[in-house]
């Protein structure tokens, strides 16, 4: 086990495409990092890197404190699981979780005995003699997994292992590689495009963006104090609003100015913070979660209320979607079910302000 | 197909037993044209079969139909497999094709294997090159290839058709595998690398393996090419002991102007068998989808 450092990482493919800017990441020993971004940011071709599967142009990649760069994959000791698993279809899972070890000069014994292990670990001890062809999608998942865990080596690598899987089993084998990952413990990098399993599985997300780290942190962290416009958009489900607004003096306090003349107030604890851009367009960002329909008796600080007509409403179950529009921006409020509402008749809605964000749209930084 | 149980129905019966009618002509089309191409195919080897089992005086004979044997004999099979000079061609043939499948076979499947999958400079051009190599006729390439194994001494012996044969079938076999090594998805190369393969282990491991129905279909291919070469040794063999069954059976049955058509029948069946025999064989272990279940589908 070991941790894995990046330091200034370029990658450009032929014809000059850089597909990674100069990244710069540290994973501690044991840890469960989780690279997430949009379809074609770099995750995979970072993941390549510290496989070994892809050259880097420049930078320097270290696994357990030793400089990797020129070494091939297969004395990086990592061990790699494939989006198409990428089982070897002539052989038995037995066989394919073996493969490695045979390789490796291991001795019969020690095989059987990691294989066995692995095949407890991952409930797949029925399936040793089949060939990959007679599993399910759920089961090759997991003999994929168990080729890694055989090997015991310093660095798991999964690139998007859940998303040929339907939704169900998507969750269930979530749940098991979070569990293997207590269980080994071993240092883990995690590619996925999936918001929602980034925040489940990992003890840090790193957020990428056009092949540069948009922010590191923990899920929560990332959640509630997003670094820049991309990261608050792209955590959390459904995205975070973005208002344009003009933040003004209101006395002693400071007031957002919406289009349509709303005037929200913000947070006195905010004051200090935000007086330097006092008189600018900004971005007013505020997650769907807290614009709630109005709550009698609610005592909370900081609530402001405005009326909106939603244009469309979603019942969700266990909770209701409202779009409404204003001025250009869509607006998306998530009220209780209970709550009536119907497009075009308007009704009150309750902002937190204490959750609210403001970005400058010139650096699309969150202030 | 439950078409007979909805004609019950009223209009939509009418629609499925249309749909029925219409599989029905298909099929009939269809048995029509194949048994029509099958007596076309097979008529040939049978009247092969017919005359190989006459007598010379049955086959000069005017009278009857040719197409019955009236008093079947074996009496040509017995004198070829018992002439020395048959069995020295059928031995030629079999050296020469066993050596020169196993060559091609390690030539292509370690040329396809590089084309396939290590990027070069050139690989492919060079990947395209191997085809268009196949594209030239052997009827053209003879004579230059005429003064290559003259060059080497090798005119007249077995040894520079083990030498030649290999142009005909290396191209077309190593395009084959390229195909089939093409298609393997290249996350099991990179998962075998990580699991601490070589090249060669990579090769001989998981493409062989996997790429197992191409490798035999491409074995059928030099099999057959190379026990059926016809104008290479014609052009480079001159006396008999030397020849394959191809041209010996009509170089040597026929003296003069007398044809021993009913051993040069049988010559040509007995030829003809060995293919039959592998293509039989082989076909069992021709286990198609092989490579199903390596990733999801
Ligand atoms: N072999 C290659 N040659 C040239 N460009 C490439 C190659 N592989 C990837 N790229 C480019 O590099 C960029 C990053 O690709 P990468 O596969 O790392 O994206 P990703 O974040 O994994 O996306 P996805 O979620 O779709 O898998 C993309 O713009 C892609 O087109
Ligand atoms: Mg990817």
């Amino acid at each position: 086990m070991a941790q894995v450092t990046l330091r200034k990482i370029v990658k450009e493919y032929e014809g000059g495409v850089q597909a990674v800017k100069g990244i710069d990441l540290d994973i501690a020993d044991h840890e469960f990092v989780v690279l997430v971004g949009p379809s074609g940011c770099g995750k995979s071709t970072t993941l390549r890197m510290i496989a070994g599967l892809e050259e880097i142009t420049s930078g320097d990649i270290a696994i357990g404190g030793a400089l990797v760069n020129d070494i091939p994959p297969r004395d990086r000791d990592i061990a790699m699981v494939f989006q198409n698993y990428a089982l070897y279809p002539h052989m038995t899972v037995y066989d394919n979780m073996a493969f490695g070890l045979m390789l490796r000069k291991f001795d019969k014994g020690e095989i059987r005995r990691r294989v066995e292990n692995a095949a407890r670990i991952l409930d797949i001890g029925m399936l040793l003699d089949r060939k990959p062809k007679a599993l399910s999608g759920g089961q090759r998942q997991r003999v994929a997994m168990g080729r890694a865990i055989v090997r015991d080596p310093k660095v798991f690598l999964f690139d998007e292992p859940l998303s040929n899987l339907d939704a169900k089993l998507r969750v269930q084998m979530r749940t098991e590689i979070k569990k293997v990952h207590q269980t080994v413990k071993t240092t883990t990098v995690y590619v996925t495009h999936d918001q929602i399993e980034a925040m489940t599985l990992a003890d840090r997300v790193v957020v990428m963006n056009h092949g540069v780290i948009e922010q590191v942190g923990p899920p929560q962290e990332l959640y509630h104090h997003p670094a820049t416009k991309f990261v608050a958009g792209f955590i959390g489900s459904p995205a975070m609003n973005f208002i344009p607004v003009r933040l003004e003096q209101g006395g002693a306090a400071l007031n957002l100015e919406l289009p349509g003349g709303i005037v929200l107030p913000v947070p006195a604890d905010r004051t200090r913070r935000y007086t330097p851009h006092i008189g600018r367009e900004l971005l007013f960002g505020l997650r769907p979660e807290h614009l709630t329909e109005v709550r009698p008796n609610d005592h909370r600080e900081n609530m402001a209320v405005f009326e909106a007509v939603p244009e469309v409403v979603e019942p969700m179950g266990m909770e209701t979607l409202l779009h409404f529009w204003m001025e250009g921006a869509e607006i998306c409020a998530r009220i209780d079910p209970a709550t009536p509402a119907e497009p075009g008749r308007g009704l009150p809605l309750a902002a937190d302000m204490n959750q609210m964000h403001l970005i400058d749209p010139k650096t699309d930084r969150v202030l | 197909m439950s078409a007979t149980t909805a004609t019950v129905g009223g209009g939509i019966a009418r629609k499925v037993g249309s749909l029925h009618r219409e599989r029905r002509w298909a099929l009939v089309t269809a048995y029509i044209s194949l048994v029509f191409s099958a007596i076309i195919m097979l008529a040939p080897p049978f009247y092969m079969l017919i005359t190989s089992l006459k007598t010379s005086a049955e086959i000069a004979d005017q009278k009857g139909n040719p197409w019955i044997v009236r008093n079947p004999t074996l009496m040509n099979y017995w004198e070829l497999m018992t002439d020395k000079l048959f069995q020295g061609f059928f031995i030629n043939s079999v050296i020469v094709t066993v050596i020169v499948v196993v060559l091609t076979m390690v030539i292509s499947v370690l040329a396809a294997f590089a084309l396939a999958r290590m990027r070069f400079f050139g690989s492919q051009v060079l990947a395209t090159g191997v085809f268009l190599t196949y594209l030239v006729p052997d009827t053209l390439l003879f004579i230059p290839l005429y003064q290559i194994v003259g060059g080497l001494g090798l005119l007249n012996s077995i040894w520079g058709l083990v030498l030649v044969y290999p142009t005909l079938t290396v191209p077309f076999c190593t395009w084959i595998m390229i195909g089939y090594f093409a298609s393997i998805p290249k996350e099991l190369d990179e998962a075998a690398l990580i699991d601490g393969a070589n090249w060669m282990q990579m090769l001989t491991k998981i493409f062989i393996p996997v790429a197992l129905p191409g490798i035999i279909a491409a074995t059928i291919f030099a099999f057959t090419v190379s026990w059926a070469a016809f104008v290479y040794p014609t052009a480079f063999v001159t006396t008999p002991d030397q020849m394959p069954l191809t041209i010996g059976v009509v170089s040597q049955l026929v003296r003069g102007d007398t044809f021993a058509w009913g051993q040069i029948m049988a010559g040509a069946l007995l030829a003809a068998l060995p293919p039959v025999i592998v293509y039989a064989f082989l076909m069992d272990y021709y286990i198609a989808g092989l490579t199903a279940g390596a990733t999801k589908g």
